[in-house]
């Protein structure tokens, strides 16, 4: 059954995904297994995405899936699996731009790569992404940004970063809308990713992950 | 315009109206010079024979389409050139006279900010409503048309439009939600039972709200219009005709928003299809009808959610482009140039969308590899664009003339190039901006 139902969500069938899932609860299937089996084919489809062999609409309806799945074995989970974290990443648009697509993909495929994933909105001061560092202590910090207001609110986010002393303690990386190598020059981050494949393999590389 | 005429007929119509201006009173614009009645008519020429591909221009064309840099670049803060529509327009003009590029797309970008505050438009943020006076209107993304509602739209698209997703977007035209069925109003039994709801006090408020929107659209459509006047008796045209969407953007951008319509492309592909079809003539019309209206041929089509990375080829192929490929058919069928803007990378997207006839349509390119570009759309179309935000913003003067030299090299030599600015941009530095034209005019001259 959770093989079958690995594969469903894999191969973004979602009436029969969901139609397994009710039938695993009403046998009296271990909810952890579910989850288990969800977190698997998220797995999958993060792979494919990074093969291109799949795109939004997937990634999207990957995360409804899930999203729906959950719903329905809340009731019988008395907690929620522990997955084992590879890192942490605060991530969010700066402040003045609220595009907030291509960081929720980044979001989401950091997720779906085992990254523990804070995600502080839109529209964020640097102040906010200081205070979260400072909280949450990520490995690594992303900062978006849609339009080219971005480039200097993405330096002034890096320089707060560094004039409350965090510089060292994280791995900064950009992306979004016109970033490129040298807007990563200009905000003084470590490094820009041109698409969300590029921002986790910075992520797993800042972390140590093969 | 002659039904009769054929679609290359229509489309020099539409030239020959705009070599030849009319004044407000409609008589024969009067230039300031003789020497800017004959600039104005080379500027639009070059830019005609660029995109017709047919004989070289005399030079590769080169124009500034920016967001809001002409006004942030005069000290000006997004909020002021929102509201102040008179230094609105005069920034603008000067702008125009300091760069001096072949063309120019008007002061239309700020918008009235008064108006939309009027109206209580939620479907974006502005300086004051959301959104830091210094920085640019943003859109809110959100799923104002929901997904059971496809059948609504495929029926009557505009009274979907009316009854249901207006009211949603503006907070003043909570009337619209009670306007009768138009369709409706046919005999004289019962005729007044339609008219019924402009009597009630709701319908009458959105009604008052549309009049001072109207005005204040009036107010602000003066200075504004009359800057592309004064540009013109001063030897600059305005060649943008008006504006519309590849049918998938339309629902993917500001109907079902980019999760709905992901979505729906799994969950209810027939009908998203479907509805896009609905939706493909009426973007023809709106191109069409607002070229005839400006008497510009230039209409231009952003595209958002084809773009590389958004949808796998065969999503593409299916979703995507045979609507907007309509699109762009019956634009060029009403004598329009379509001037699709392929925003962000659109490498692996090229071969599908050369499917087009030669020497009718202009193409932006952003960051696509121009090189790519040439050898497949550029057999077809003129380019125009490729000069990064980034460069323009942090790069030096050298370093844009190297660059526009390398377009020109690379994608310059036949024709069938413009030189501009690849994505719309809010600040940059401006001794850039100046250098990219000054480059163009430059090494851009054909032997």
């Amino acid at each position: 059954m959770s093989k079958k139902l690995i594969k469903a969500i894999a191969d973004m069938k979602e009436e029969e995904a969901l139609r397994l899932v009710k039938e695993m609860v009403q046998s009296g299937a271990e909810p952890m297994a579910i989850m288990e089996a969800a977190r698997e084919a998220m797995d999958i489809v993060g792979k494919r995405y990074e093969e291109g062999t799949y795109y939004l609409p997937e990634l999207i309806l990957a995360g409804e899936m899930l999203g729906r799945i959950t719903e329905i074995i809340k009731p019988e989970l008395t907690k929620m699996p522990e997955v084992k974290r590879r890192g942490k990443v605060v991530i969010g648009t700066v402040k003045g731009d609220i595009h907030d697509i291509g960081k929720n993909i980044v979001a989401f495929m950091l997720d779906a790569n085992g990254f523990e994933v804070l995600d502080l909105g839109v529209d964020v001061p640097p102040q906010k992404f200081v205070q979260a560092i400072q909280e949450a202590q990520p490995q690594v910090v992303g900062l978006s940004g849609f339009l080219t207001l971005a480039f200097d609110t993405m330096k002034e986010t890096v320089e707060a970063i560094k004039a409350a002393g965090l510089r060292d303690k994280v791995k900064i990386m950009i992306g979004g809308g016109q970033v490129n190598e040298s807007i990563k020059e200009y905000t003084g981050a470590d490094a820009y990713g041109r698409d969300a494949v590029a921002g986790v393999s910075l992520a797993k590389q800042w972390v140590g992950v093969k | 315009m002659d039904k009769q005429l054929s679609a290359a007929e229509k489309q020099e119509a539409l030239w020959q109206g705009k070599l030849s201006p009319k004044d407000p009173a409609g008589n024969p614009l009067q230039f300031q010079s003789p020497q800017a009645e004959q600039a104005y008519k080379e500027r639009i020429l070059r830019f005609k024979d660029a995109i017709q591909m047919e004989k070289l221009p005399d030079r590769v064309p080169v124009t500034v389409f920016p967001s809001m840099f002409p006004w942030l670049s005069a000290g000006m803060t997004v909020q002021e050139a929102m509201y102040d529509y008179g230094k609105c327009a005069e920034v603008f003009k000067k702008f125009v006279l300091d760069y001096e590029p072949d063309v120019h797309w008007g002061a239309y970008a700020p918008g009235p900010g008064r108006f939309f505050e009027i109206l209580d438009y939620k479907l974006y943020s502005w300086p004051g409503h959301g959104v830091a006076p210094e920085f640019s209107y943003q859109c809110n993304e959100g799923e104002y048309m929901m997904a059971d509602e496809y059948d609504a739209l495929i029926q009557d698209p505009s009274g979907y439009f009316i009854n249901v997703y207006l009211p949603r977007v503006f907070g003043a035209l909570g009337g619209f939600q009670m306007l009768p069925f138009f369709p409706g109003i046919l005999e004289m039994y019962g005729l007044a039972l339609s008219f019924i709801p402009f009597g009630l006090p709701p319908v009458q408020a959105t009604f008052q709200a549309l009049f001072e929107a109207g005005a204040e659209a009036l107010k602000w459509v003066g200075p504004i219009g009359g800057a592309d006047g004064e540009l013109a008796v001063s030897g600059f045209p305005n060649i943008l005709g008006g504006f519309t969407k590849a049918p998938f953007d339309v629902i993917g951008d500001t109907l079902r928003g980019t999760k709905g319509i992901m979505l729906d492309i799994y969950r209810q592909p027939d009908k998203l299809i479907k509805a896009m079809e609905a939706l493909t003539p009426l973007m023809i019309k709106m191109g069409v009808g607002s070229a005839r209206q400006t008497g510009n041929p230039l209409i231009f089509v952003p595209l958002h959610k084809g773009a590389d990375g958004f949808l796998s080829d065969e999503q593409f192929k299916k979703f995507y482009w045979p609507t907007l490929k309509e699109v762009i058919l019956g634009l060029i069928e009403g004598g329009c140039v379509p001037l699709p803007a392929l925003e962000g990378f659109w490498n692996t997207r090229l071969k599908v969308v050369q499917d087009i006839p030669r020497g009718k349509t202009l193409w932006m390119v952003d960051q696509s590899d121009m090189a790519e570009v040439k050898k497949t759309l550029g057999k077809k179309a003129c380019l125009l664009g490729n000069v990064p935000s980034s460069l323009l913003n942090l790069g030096t003067p050298q370093e844009v003339r190297d660059y526009v030299k390398k377009i020109i090299d690379v994608a310059g030599k036949d024709g069938g190039l413009i030189v501009c600015n690849g994505a719309f941009f809010d600040q940059a530095r401006p001794e850039n901006v100046k250098a990219m034209v000054d480059a163009a005019k430059e090494y851009g001259v054909y032997k």
